[in-house]
């Protein structure tokens, strides 16, 4: 490091602590990450935080092909799959839907639409708890149940309100004298949707996408209720690997499992980390 | 040309699909929880009305009052620890630090994660014998020993840990946008007057964080009562049912021990709980829009 004779003792001590606390916070990242990259033996033998003495990639195979979630041993694969099945749709649908509404809400009002929107809100709070059992009767009935389609429409219905919010609260920042200069020209609901209002969704759609990308990827309640034996999600997938009770627990697996159910979300983070924090404050604050 | 009708009905008829059926998810399945918390479900649902059986039986239940202990302490600690730790953590970021962006990612990172990911990783951490517990008695420390995850009276407290670690960066995003919207001026002022800096965050820069405090504290306690994933992938409610939370209650309740009316009945105290704390929030959010 590059001497620098203004730091004061005070700034010494910022930058310490702030150190540190990187370095909580990456700690299971790492131990995650070295602990995959270890042999049994190895883990068995050295330290939490010893950097692995010959790398090696096995654990990475064994979990995505060949590891045991429960009863089965094909490895964490088909549930990728799965996932990658339910969130494109799922994220695809609830994004449309909310910019649609957003849309609406924010440049076609008409009497009762903020209170249906106010009442819609509720749902961006509401313990998911409490749709489990009706919900599971509802999908029997769709005939949906224990199929990655029930889980796209459970999704979706659950995403609507937060993309519906997001959407309705960018819009609302766009002049609302292009819209009338637009209908003014002739322009249709549909023609200012496609031509003014989509062209400047790029910022909110973004955010939206990765908002939604992110949270159907994690989600784990939806998938271990809802979700058959040839639907389960990742996160489902891994909890089930990672709490087998097999005679020999295999930790470098486990990590490696856990790595590869978290590198799509992580990937997005690095890659626009910006928007995953937009999302983030959008959903908590302002109405 | 667009007829006056036609731009009249057609925003309703786009937006109708989706208010329907989100009311009807939200409020429709909210009301058939409630209806089924009122009859006599066991292993399949059944409409045999049985008034408040199944919350008075929810309300004896030995199991239900450890997972509401649990959410007093679990919540009260990730809540109070993960805003204290995030304001803390705003508050050092504030500096005009020039690794700025690169710590706020690093802090941030963990909200990225499936709590399930993220428990798998602090079940082993915490695993006597291989995780931390090896690692100080490596140190040099024979007798160290750290057992939280497996002892009933504990483990909660490690659930806390995974918690907090997890939920910190996303308060410091929320007091750090909230700090950046401090007018400088106002601390030039205080400086000028001789405050010293601690001072001037305890005095002056915490107390006008106010909005910033109330909506956090709204969304990370409804956070804390809808945890689930975190405590089923760190201690899957175990040892026993030590550490049950409301949320794996039910859970539990409805899906594995073929308590389908008590299961009904404690998501229905989840989400009068949750709507105690957010319906005051969102109404005072949305009339201050709607000016």
């Amino acid at each position: 490091m590059m001497a620098r004779p203004r730091l004061s003792p005070a700034r010494l001590l910022l930058l310490g602590a702030l150190l540190l606390f990187a370095l909580f916070f990456l700690a299971p990242l790492y131990v995650m990450l070295s602990a995959s990259l270890k042999s049994m033996d190895e883990i068995r033998n050295t330290s939490l935080l010893a950097l692995p003495a010959s790398p090696s990639l096995q654990a990475w195979a064994t979990a995505w092909s060949a590891a045991c979630t429960g009863t089965d041993c094909g490895g964490l694969k088909p549930f990728f799959l799965n996932s990658l099945l339910m969130v494109l749709p799922a994220v695809g649908i609830s994004t449309s839907l909310g910019a649609l509404n957003g849309y609406v809400l924010s440049k076609w009002r008409f009497r009762g639409s903020e209170l249906l929107f106010a009442l819609m809100l509720f749902g961006v709070f509401m313990p998911m708890q409490v749709v489990l059992l009706p919900m599971s009767q509802v999908l029997g009935w769709l005939g949906l149940a224990s199929s990655v389609w029930g889980l796209i429409l459970v999704h979706v219905l659950a995403g609507i309100p937060s993309t519906t919010l997001f959407f309705r609260n960018y819009y609302a920042g766009l002049p609302d004298e292009l819209i009338k200069a637009a209908t003014l020209d002739g322009a249709s609901f549909w023609q200012i949707f496609r031509r003014i209002v989509l062209p400047l969704s790029a910022p909110i759609l973004v955010v939206t996408l990765i908002w939604q990308f992110t949270n159907i990827w994690n989600d784990f309640l939806y998938g271990v209720v809802f979700s058959g034996a040839d639907s389960k999600p990742i996160t489902v997938g891994l909890n089930n690997l990672a709490n087998t009770s097999s005679s020999v627990k295999e930790y470098n697996v486990d990590m490696a499992a856990a790595m590869i159910a978290g590198l799509p979300t992580l990937l997005v983070y690095a890659l626009a980390g910006k928007y995953f924090v937009r999302g983030l404050t959008a959903g908590a604050v302002k109405g | 040309m667009p007829s006056r009708a036609r731009t009249l009905w057609l925003p309703k008829l786009v937006i109708a699909p989706s208010f329907v059926l989100s009311l009807l998810f939200i409020y429709g399945l909210m009301a058939w929880n409630g209806v089924l918390s009122l009859s006599a479900s066991r292993m399949l649902p059944n409409y045999e009305f049985v008034g408040l059986a199944q919350y008075e039986a929810l309300f004896e239940s030995e199991r239900w009052w450890v997972a509401l202990r649990n959410l007093g302490i679990f919540g009260g600690l990730f809540v109070g620890g993960g805003m204290a730790l995030g304001l803390l953590l705003a508050i050092l970021l504030d500096q005009k630090i020039r690794l700025e962006g690169l710590l706020r990612t690093i802090y941030l990172y963990p909200m990225a994660l499936s709590f399930i990911v993220t428990g798998t990783a602090w079940k082993w951490i915490l695993n006597p014998g291989l995780g931390l517990e090896h690692l100080v008695q490596e140190w040099g420390f024979a007798d160290f020993s750290f057992g939280w995850l497996v002892d009933p009276d504990m483990a909660i407290y490690c659930v806390v840990i995974a918690g907090i670690w997890q939920s910190a960066g996303f308060v410091m995003a929320l007091f750090l946008a909230g700090l950046r919207g401090i007018d400088d001026s106002i601390i030039k002022a205080a400086q000028v007057d001789g405050a010293s800096l601690p001072r001037i965050y305890w005095r002056i820069i915490i107390p006008s964080l106010r909005p910033v405090f109330f909506s956090t504290l709204m969304v990370v306690s409804h956070l804390a009562i809808k945890s689930f994933d975190l405590v089923m992938a760190l201690t899957a409610g175990g040892p026993g049912y030590a550490t049950d939370l409301p949320a794996t209650f039910m859970y539990t309740m409805a899906f594995s021990r073929g308590q389908i009316g008590l299961g009904a009945a404690s998501a229905t105290i989840m989400l009068a709980t949750v709507a105690a704390i957010v319906v005051p929030y969102l109404y005072s959010e949305l009339r201050g829009t709607r000016r």
